[in-house]
């Protein structure tokens, strides 16, 4: 027992990824955490895209299972696993059954390099960032197959549509990529890295999160990034291969049960994959904000307790609505129910306050709350923008992001290689 | 007890995986050519590249394989699929299969099996034509070792081929371009 716990402690107190440590038990902790968490993170969302959109339209959204509807994303997996599992009779029955857990697996797979902190990555591939771009592009031979196999006119043109817009928004996501590859390779060796770490702590050594880097090239490249990364996972405004008013559901219409919620689960994985790749390559990924503004020792415990008090501020939100509840016997397990969840939430609240605790969590809470910020964007892009049409979408991906996109790569190469380029200038001109 | 002491995992580089890649590869050639579903085909094609891109991993050269996986499991191959979609199944299935080239893919696989017998056979004098390499850098180096034989001004020496095969691409796309237009 006693070994087993100094087993831990000695990992807890690494430096260094399970990968990289070549530890197969503390990988597999490590990958079994990325998938509850992910889980967790994919019902929550369910539950607040419905809130917020509902609340941005001037409705309730649900309010009838549990407290303010926060049981509902528990109810709507249960219906789904109870639900028929419809096969059509003229659909090809392998490639059907196949394409879900394609998407799926696509999705999952990326979080293998995703960086929550120095330490915190299942393991750090060289190709990092290639590997999450590679990856994450297999979801659309998914979402292909599953319109194609399902033989029947509205899968297929959602899956034509999809295939068309993810090939032509890689394009300009790559250019984006590649200007801030560049930018890591600006150090004393002068060599850059596709490593998902690596391209973090590049953003540490030059004090700098790339957003603002030769400012305005790194936003420029932020926003085509942003954009790109909002039509490559499907989503409003750019939601045209499942669009409902048109397409019924797009590429998943013939699905229902459990296969449809592999696609959920994978449209929601795939969006925190895409954001954890905008945090890492411009938002400085786990480090905090301010690095520069407000640093010393002062500042770093009052950034270290945030985790804590965010987590006591909501357990004090969950309190307070218990406190809101109606008085009626009928409403009693649900007032217990929410009372129990707020005290969860500040037990966890608690413990994030305990320093040993408190120093090794604080990246994963910075990325995990970047993440967040992106993830209520994609609810709000929804909620405002209305859908583009495919010609328009076709216009601005191949006309206006990847022109851009080429202008920035080359105008960051310049901008990066100056001193060279003058000196090399008059080298040419003193003779 | 420090981590990086425990003792590590073996290499992924066994035969083990290479025989099981190997075999993943030939059963999803066979099935590229012998399905009468060309959507089915590019199924099997798209094993069979995901099956290479491992086998460049084992290779230790990482960065091709990921440029594998991003060109052509995640982009050719899409847009294989959205052609190959617009075809009529129902009709192809019909189709009797043929081969009209078998004498040339004769020649083909006897030329390939005699390199592969000149590839594996020593001389008596101990001289093969492939002598067994090492690595000389660690893994993690691979990208950049590449980009320093394709553009560092010291150790780059493929910097010419690499514009003249990019300057080809663009040949391509701009003629793609002014077949399938009439009018630009």
């Amino acid at each position: 027992m006693h070994d087993v716990v100094q087993y831990i402690q000695s990992y807890l107190e690494s430096n260094q990824t399970p990968g990289a440590a070549g530890n197969f038990f503390w990988a597999t902790v490590y990958i079994l955490l990325v998938f509850v968490g992910l889980s967790i993170a994919v019902i929550a969302m369910n539950w607040l895209e419905r809130k917020i959109l509902a609340h941005m339209q001037v409705r309730l959204g649900p309010m009838r299972v549990g407290p303010h509807g926060l049981l509902q994303p528990i109810a709507d997996a249960l219906k789904l696993l109870l639900k028929e599992d419809i096969i059509p009779a003229e659909a090809d029955k392998v490639v059907f059954w196949v394409a879900p857990f394609i998407v799926v697996l696509a999705a999952f797979t990326v979080f293998v390099v995703v960086p929550f902190g120095p330490t915190h990555a299942i393991t750090d591939m060289n190709i990092g960032i290639l590997f999450m771009l590679g990856v994450s592009s297999l979801s659309v031979l998914g979402i292909v197959t599953a319109g194609w196999a399902s033989n029947s006119h509205y899968p297929l043109i959602g899956a034509l549509r999809s295939s068309a817009q993810m090939v032509s928004y890689e394009v300009a996501m790559g250019l984006a990529v590649v200007s801030v590859i560049l930018m890591t390779s600006l150090n004393e060796a002068s060599t850059g890295t596709l490593s998902m770490i690596g391209i973090v702590q590049a953003q540490q050594a030059q004090q700098q999160w790339f957003v603002f880097k030769f400012f305005p090239l790194g936003l420029i490249g932020f926003f085509i990034f942003a954009v790109a990364m909002v039509a490559e996972t499907n989503r409003a405004p750019f939601d045209l291969p499942e669009a409902e008013s048109e397409l019924t559901a797009g590429f998943h219409t013939e699905y229902s049960g459990f296969r449809w919620s592999l696609f959920f689960l994978a449209e929601y994985s795939a969006m925190i994959a895409v954001s954890s790749i905008a945090v890492t390559l411009w938002l400085g990924g786990w480090l905090r904000p301010f690095p520069n503004a407000l640093q010393g020792p002062t500042w770093d415990l009052v950034f270290s307790l945030i985790p804590g008090l965010t987590f006591l501020f909501l357990a004090g939100m969950a309190f307070y609505s218990t406190l809101r509840m109606p008085k009626h016997p009928l409403f009693r397990v649900q007032t217990i129910g929410l009372a129990g969840f707020g005290a969860l939430l500040g037990v966890i609240g608690l413990i994030l306050f305990i320093p040993g605790v408190r120093l090794r969590v604080q990246d994963i809470f910075w990325f995990s709350a970047k993440v967040a910020a992106f993830m209520y964007l994609y609810i709000w892009y929804r909620g405002t923008f209305p859908r583009y049409r495919f010609d328009q979408l076709m216009k601005v991906g191949w006309k206006v992001l990847l022109p851009t996109g080429l202008a920035l790569l080359i105008l960051t190469a310049l901008v990066a290689m100056r001193g060279e380029l003058l000196a090399d200038v008059r080298g040419v001109w003193r003779p | 007890m420090n981590p990086a002491a425990i003792p590590t995992n073996p290499p992924v580089a066994t035969p083990f995986f290479f025989y099981l890649l190997a075999t993943v590869m030939i059963i999803g050639g066979i099935l590229v050519i012998t399905r009468k579903n060309a959507v089915h085909s590019a199924m099997a094609l798209i094993t069979t590249l995901l099956a290479q891109a491992a086998l460049y991993l084992m290779l230790y050269a990482p960065f091709v394989a990921g440029v594998q996986i991003i060109l052509y499991a995640g982009g050719i191959m899409v847009l294989f699929l959205f052609v190959i979609m617009l075809i009529s199944i129902e009709r192809t299935e019909k189709e009797r299969q043929f081969n009209k080239q078998w004498l040339v893919g004769i020649a083909a696989a006897a030329a390939l099996g005699g390199l592969f017998i000149a590839v594996y056979t020593t001389t008596t004098s101990g001289r093969t034509l492939f002598p067994e390499g090492k690595l000389s850098y660690a893994e993690g180096e691979n990208t950049q070792r590449i980009a320093g034989l394709l553009f560092d001004r010291a150790t780059g020496t493929y910097m010419f081929a690499f514009e003249i095969a990019s300057l080809l691409l663009l040949v391509a796309i701009i003629g793609a371009v002014v077949m399938a237009k009439k009018r630009i």
